[in-house]
């Protein structure tokens, strides 16, 4: 073993466990729905959510505007596992489903969606009022 | 108990109990990297061959090496978590990193016969029983 400094993507990677979905809301279902582990960061124009969704085909995935509240479901397609029986499990699986609260600099009318290899990335537009600007003082 | 799904407001609920109730199994005790290595994984069976799935988000196929070799399957591989031209950051969530995992399964497999499917970022690898390991019906004279 060498000392010298590890590339980031080359340290071992680790099990994260599925966090749960505790605040169901308006669920009537039993099943469990489980927070996908996501990335948010902010670039000039925009705010970039990167979330981990795997199992979810396209056509599942909503994503909702209303208010301030972006809330995005993607839901599995476990009719997949139809005649399978577990043999050995070390994760479970379940449709995903989490909240934010956007910030006002969001333009609601201009968000962009992609879905690639389980990973769904949703930029967010700021609005052009929300560029800094200086406020002079009368 | 095999996974049937007839009612679909109950199926979800009654699989998910099914995979809880499988969690501290000792099928893979003797492999090299057994419980608890990336990536998670499930096996299941179906008809005489046995699949194995994992959750893999946003690792390319290309970034995945999968080997068998007697019983025991390797998966390995990298998980990059790119976000370059980022201002700020909000939240971190999502890890990156190298993987190297193998099982050895406790059946005898085709090795040959292996299929791999990886799609929406689920890996699902499809290992067919060697024929001289399916059971045998005996008929009773």
């Amino acid at each position: 073993m060498s000392n010298e400094p590890v590339e980031a993507q080359q340290k071992p990677l680790e099990v994260q466990q599925k966090k749960e979905l505790l605040a169901k809301g308006e669920k009537t279902v039993p099943a469990r729905y489980y927070v996908p582990s996501t990335d948010i960061f902010e670039t000039d124009d925009a705010l970039v959510l990167v979330m981990e969704v795997p199992g979810v085909d396209r056509k599942n995935v909503e994503v909702r505007l209303e208010n301030d509240e972006l809330r995005i479901e993607a839901r599995i397609d476990f009719a997949n596992y139809d005649g399978m029986e577990p043999l050995y499990t070390e994760y479970n699986v379940g449709h995903f489903a989490r909240t934010f609260t956007l910030p006002q600099v969001i333009d609601q009318s201009n968000i962009g969606a992609l879905l690639n290899d389980g990973v769904l990335t949703l930029t967010l537009k700021k609005v052009q009022k929300a560029q800094p600007r200086k406020i002079e003082i009368k | 108990m095999a996974v049937v799904l007839t009612d679909p407001f109950d199926a979800l609920f009654h699989f998910q109990q099914a995979l809880d109730q499988l969690r501290q199994s000792d099928w893979l005790d003797a492999s090299p990297s057994g419980q608890g290595a990336f990536p998670p994984l499930n096996v299941f069976r179906k008809g005489d061959d046995v699949v194995i799935i994992t959750e893999v988000p946003g690792i390319r196929k290309s970034d995945l090496r999968i080997e068998a070799k007697g019983n025991t399957i390797r998966i390995a591989g990298t998980k990059s978590v790119a976000n370059e031209g980022k201002a700020s950051v909000h939240r971190v969530e999502r890890r990156g990193g190298s993987f190297d995992r193998a099982i050895n399964l406790p059946i005898q497999i085709n090795a040959d016969g292996i299929k791999a499917e990886c799609r929406d970022g689920i890996l699902a690898l499809f290992v067919p029983r060697a024929e001289h390991d399916k059971p045998r019906a005996i008929t009773i004279s």
